[in-house]
C-alpha cells in the first residue's frame, strides 16, 4: 500500500524519510520556508516561494528570500523549456533592446554607425548568449547567460549560487562552502578568470563591463594557487 | 505439416506492409517470416541509440536505405544534460559503412556528430541522398562540404537548429557544378555568409529544388534574386529582414514572392520589419504553414498578415499575438491544425504581454481541426482548461507551459488538477502531454486514469509525493517516455513500477529523490534496463540514500554501454564489482 508515503499536501512541510545526509546520518527536514537553515548544501527543490507572483493571489513571502533575490526564470537551468536557439534569439532581441534604450537615453556615445552596428548584433555576428563556465575540480560546465548581467557583481553573484551554494533549480554542486566567496576581490580560495577572443586568459574585472562581454568566450573558476600569472 | 508461403510469395506481401509498428510485428511470426522481414526491411527506425548495437541492426536488415536514429534525451534540449553525455553516430555509421552499402537516407536527432562522420558518409555509400540532422552538434561546416563535394545524387540536406562549428561560407561552393539533384536545403543554423553568387547558381541548376531555408546572413536582395531563380519553392526560410527600407526593395520582394505560385510554407523571417509583412500577403492565401516565431512583430501588423491565410494548418507564433490576435486566428483561420505559442521575453518580470488563457481558449472553439498545442502562458485557470477539453476532445498533442511554476489557477487559488483532469478524460487520443502550474498527486491519478493513449509525459515542478508517480506507471498504458524535473520524490514508485519501466522506452528524472542505492536495486532487479546516474559526484562518497542529481533508464539489448563519460555512473549488473563507469575514450 502505498498510503505511507504521502508525504503532506500543499503547503504543508515535507519531510523526507531517505535521510538526506551531509556526512550526518540525520533525516534533513525540508520545509517550504526555503531561505537558509536547513536547506540541504547538497539539494534545493524549488518551492513555489521561490518564485515571484505575477499577478497571483498567493503573497510572495520575502521574509523567505533573505539575502538573495528570487531566482529569475532564465537563472533556472533549462526553464522555461525553450531549445536554446530560441533562447539565445530571444536574449539577442533583449540585447538590441536595451541597447536602443540605452542611445535614446543618451547613455551611450552615439556614434554615426551605431544603428547598423545593432542591426549586425541581431544578425548573430556579435557573439552574444550563453557561454560556458568550468570551475577548477567539477567535471560538469554549466552554462550561464550572459545577458541576463548587467555587472561584474551580478555575474559573480550567479555564479557563486551555480558552483558554491544551494542552487535554485539543481542540486548544488558542491557541499563544502556555505559562506560568500567573493570570487572578484581576490580574497578567497577561487578567482573568475576568461579566456577573450584572442585565445589569452584574464582575471575578470578589469576592463569595463560592455567591454568585457563583447570579448569573452569562456569562463573558468580557477584556484587562486593557479592563477598567479594572470596578475593584476 | 503447415502450409508455407514460398519466401517470393511472403515478399511480397510485406512490400504491402509500410508501417515499422507492423513490420515489427511480422517479424514475430514465426522464423521464416521474421528472416523475409528482415530481409526487406527498407526503413529502420530507432528511437533510442543504445537501446540496440549499430553491429546488430546493420547486420539484422542489410537492405536498409533510411536510418532514423535518435540519441540524447529530450530534455538535453533545455540544457538538463551535461556536455559529453553520449550519443555518438560514429559507431553507426561505422557498422553501416561496412554491412550496408545501400543506405541512401539518415536522419539523426540530438546526437554527435563529427566530421569524420560526416566524411565518412560521404565516402561509404555511393548513391546517398538524404541527411537530416536535427539538434546534433559536434561538426563543423568543412564536414557539410564533404557531404556536398562527394554525394552526386544528394537530394536533401537539411540542418535543423544544429549547433555547428562555423569555418566560413565556402561549404556552400562545394557543391559542383554537376550537381543537379537538390530538393531541399536548410541551413538555418549556420551564422556564416554564403557566396550568394554561389547559392544563385546552385539555385538555378536545381530545378527539382522545393524546399530552401536560408540562413539569418543572406540579406534581401539576396533572398529576391533567389526568389527569381526558383519560383517553384513550396517551401521557404527567409534570411534577415533587417535592411534599410527602401521604396524598390519593397516592391521587388513583393513581385518575387507574388511569383512564387506554390509557396506552402513559410519560416525565418528574422527581425522582420512590420513594414515588409505586405509583401507576403500575395503568399497567404495558400500558406499552410507558417513560422512567426522569430518575428518580433506586434499584435495589429500580425493580425493583417493571418487574416489573410484562410488555409492555414500550422502556426508557431510569439505571445506578442495576445489574446486579442488569437481571437482573430480562431475566426479566420479555420483549417488550423497545430498551433505554437512562444515566449517573447525569457523572464517573468519582463513578460507583460497580455497574452492569457484567453488566448487559447478562442482558438480551441474557433478553429474545430486543432490538434496539436504547445502554449507558454505565465499563468492559467482551470476553467480555460475545461472549456478546452470540451471543445476539442480531438487534440493530440497538448502541452502547456504555465512559466509561472507552482502556478495555481490564479482566479481560484486552487491547483490546475482539475482542468488536467478534463483534458485527460476528455481527450481520449491524447497522444502527447506537458503539464505544469500547481499541481497535486490528485492530477495524477487522474491522468494515469484516463490518458490511456498518452505516449509521451512531460512534468516539471509537481505532485507531492510518491504517489504521483505510482499513478502514472500504473495507470498510463501507453506510456513511453516520461520526464521529470524537480519533483519531491522517487525511490518507492520506481522500484515498485520497475517492470513497468521495461515497457518503456525511457525514463529521465532530475533534481528529484530518487536515492543511489534505489538505483542500485533497479539496476540489480532488471538486467535489461539500462540505469545511469548523471551525476558530477561518484555516487560510492556518499550515503547510499542520498539523491542523485540525474538518471536516465532505458530499456536495451546492447547491455551497458562503452562510452560513458566520468560522470555517468552504471551500475553493474553484478553486485560484486559495485558500480563503475566504463569509459573508453
Amino acid at each position: 500500500m502505498i498510503t505511507e508515503l504521502e508525504m503532506g499536501k500543499g503547503e504543508s512541510e515535507l519531510e523526507l524519510g531517505l535521510g538526506l545526509s551531509l556526512g550526518g546520518g540525520t533525516a534533513a527536514k525540508i520545509g517550504k520556508s526555503g531561505g537558509g537553515g536547513a536547506w540541504g548544501e547538497r539539494g534545493r527543490l524549488l518551492t513555489a516561494k521561490d518564485f515571484p507572483s505575477v499577478g497571483s493571489k498567493r503573497a510572495a513571502d520575502s521574509a523567505s528570500h533573505a539575502g538573495s533575490s528570487p531566482p529569475r526564470s532564465s537563472q533556472v537551468v533549462g526553464w522555461p523549456p525553450i531549445g536554446s536557439h530560441r533562447m539565445n534569439s530571444l536574449v539577442n532581441n533583449q540585447a538590441t533592446k536595451s541597447a536602443r534604450e540605452e542611445e535614446e537615453a543618451g547613455k551611450k556615445k552615439v556614434k554615426d554607425d551605431e544603428p547598423k552596428d545593432v542591426t549586425k548584433k541581431v544578425n548573430g555576428k556579435v557573439q552574444v548568449g550563453f557561454i560556458k563556465v568550468n570551475m577548477d575540480g567539477v567535471a560538469i560546465g554549466r552554462k550561464v547567460d550572459l545577458n541576463a548581467h548587467s555587472s561584474y557583481e551580478n555575474l559573480a553573484q550567479t555564479l557563486e549560487d551555480m558552483f558554491f551554494r544551494t542552487n535554485p533549480g539543481t542540486v548544488g554542486l558542491t557541499s563544502q562552502f556555505t559562506k560568500p566567496l567573493r570570487l572578484l576581490d581576490g580574497s578567497s580560495e577561487f578567482v573568475l578568470t576568461y579566456e577573450d577572443k584572442e585565445g589569452d586568459w584574464m582575471l575578470v574585472g578589469d576592463v569595463p563591463w560592455r567591454m568585457f562581454i563583447n570579448s569573452v568566450k569562456r569562463l573558468r573558476v580557477m584556484k587562486t594557487s593557479e592563477a598567479n600569472g594572470l596578475g593584476m | 505439416m503447415g502450409l508455407r508461403l514460398p519466401s517470393k510469395v511472403l515478399e511480397h506481401i510485406l512490400s504491402f506492409i509500410d508501417s515499422n509498428e507492423d513490420r515489427n510485428s511480422v517479424s514475430l511470426v514465426c522464423k521464416s517470416w521474421f528472416e523475409t522481414e528482415r530481409k526487406t526491411r527498407k526503413r529502420v527506425f530507432v528511437g533510442n541509440c543504445y537501446a540496440v548495437s549499430p553491429a546488430a541492426v546493420a547486420k539484422r536488415f542489410p537492405e536498409v536505405r533510411s536510418l532514423t536514429l535518435k540519441g540524447k534525451p529530450h530534455f538535453a534540449d533545455y540544457n538538463l544534460v551535461p556536455d559529453g553525455w553520449g550519443g555518438y553516430a560514429w559507431p553507426w555509421i561505422e557498422a553501416m559503412a561496412a554491412k550496408c552499402p545501400s543506405l541512401e537516407e539518415i536522419r539523426l536527432k540530438r546526437m554527435v556528430v563529427t566530421d569524420e562522420c560526416l566524411e565518412k558518409i560521404a565516402a561509404s555509400f555511393k548513391d546517398f541522398k538524404v541527411l537530416v540532422l536535427t539538434s546534433c552538434e559536434g561538426f563543423s561546416t568543412d564536414g557539410i562540404a564533404a557531404i556536398a563535394a562527394t554525394c552526386r545524387n544528394l537530394r536533401v540536406l537539411e540542418l535543423r537548429e544544429c549547433i555547428v562549428e562555423d569555418l566560413g561560407g565556402d561549404w556552400l561552393s562545394y557543391f559542383p557544378e554537376t550537381s543537379t539533384s537538390l530538393v531541399s536545403l536548410d541551413f538555418s543554423c549556420l551564422d556564416s555568409e554564403v557566396k550568394i553568387s554561389d547559392l544563385e547558381r546552385l539555385v538555378s541548376r536545381s530545378p527539382n529544388l522545393k524546399s530552401l531555408k536560408l540562413n539569418p546572413a543572406v540579406t534581401l536582395d539576396g533572398l529576391v534574386s533567389l526568389l527569381r531563380r526558383a519560383p517553384q519553392l513550396t517551401e521557404l526560410g527567409t534570411g534577415s529582414f533587417a535592411a534599410q527600407l527602401k521604396p524598390e526593395a519593397f516592391s521587388k520582394l513583393s513581385e518575387a514572392f507574388s511569383n512564387c505560385k506554390q509557396l506552402q510554407s513559410l519560416s525565418g523571417l528574422w527581425d522582420v520589419l512590420p513594414e515588409y509583412l505586405p509583401a507576403l500577403y500575395s503568399v497567404c492565401p495558400g500558406l499552410t504553414s507558417l513560422n512567426l516565431s522569430y518575428a518580433t512583430v506586434r499584435m495589429p501588423d500580425l493580425v493583417e498578415l493571418l487574416r489573410r491565410c484562410s488555409k492555414l494548418q500550422k502556426l508557431w507564433v510569439m505571445d506578442l499575438i495576445e489574446d486579442k490576435g488569437l481571437e482573430a486566428v480562431a475566426s479566420y483561420c479555420k483549417e488550423l491544425r497545430e498551433l505554437r505559442v512562444f515566449p517573447s521575453a525569457p523572464d517573468l518580470d519582463e513578460a507583460n504581454i497580455p497574452l492569457t488563457e484567453q488566448g487559447l481558449v478562442f482558438v480551441s472553439k474557433g478553429c474545430r481541426k486543432l490538434e496539436s498545442v504547445l502554449y507558454f502562458c505565465v499563468q492559467f485557470t482551470n476553467a480555460a482548461l475545461l472549456t478546452i477539453a470540451r471543445k476539442r476532445p480531438n487534440l493530440k498533442c497538448f502541452r502547456l507551459c504555465v512559466i509561472e511554476p507552482f502556478a495555481p489557477d490564479y482566479k481560484t487559488n486552487e491547483p490546475l488538477d482539475k482542468g488536467f483532469k478534463a483534458i485527460a478524460e476528455g481527450c481520449k487520443d491524447l497522444r502527447r502531454l506537458s503539464v505544469s502550474g500547481l499541481l497535486s498527486d490528485k492530477a495524477f491519478k487522474y491522468i494515469g486514469k484516463h490518458a490511456k493513449k498518452v505516449r509521451m509525459l512531460s512534468i516539471a515542478f509537481a505532485g507531492d509525493s510518491d504517489l504521483m508517480l505510482h499513478h502514472l506507471l500504473s495507470g498510463c498504458e501507453s506510456l513511453k517516455k516520461l520526464e521529470i524535473r524537480d519533483c519531491p520524490f522517487g525511490d518507492t514508485a520506481l522500484l515498485e513500477h520497475a517492470a513497468k519501466l521495461e515497457t518503456m522506452r525511457s525514463l529521465w528524472m532530475s533534481s528529484c529523490f530518487v536515492s543511489f542505492g534505489a538505483c542500485k536495486l533497479l539496476s540489480q532487479k532488471m538486467p535489461r534496463l539500462n540505469v545511469e546516474v548523471i551525476d558530477e559526484h561518484p555516487p560510492e562518497t556518499r550515503p547510499e540514500s542520498s539523491p542523485v542529481e540525474r538518471i536516465y533508464i532505458y530499456r536495451t539489448v546492447a547491455g551497458p554501454r562503452m562510452d560513458t563519460p566520468e560522470f555517468v555512473w552504471t551500475i553493474h549488473k553484478n553486485p560484486e564489482i559495485g558500480v563503475s563507469h566504463l569509459a573508453i575514450k
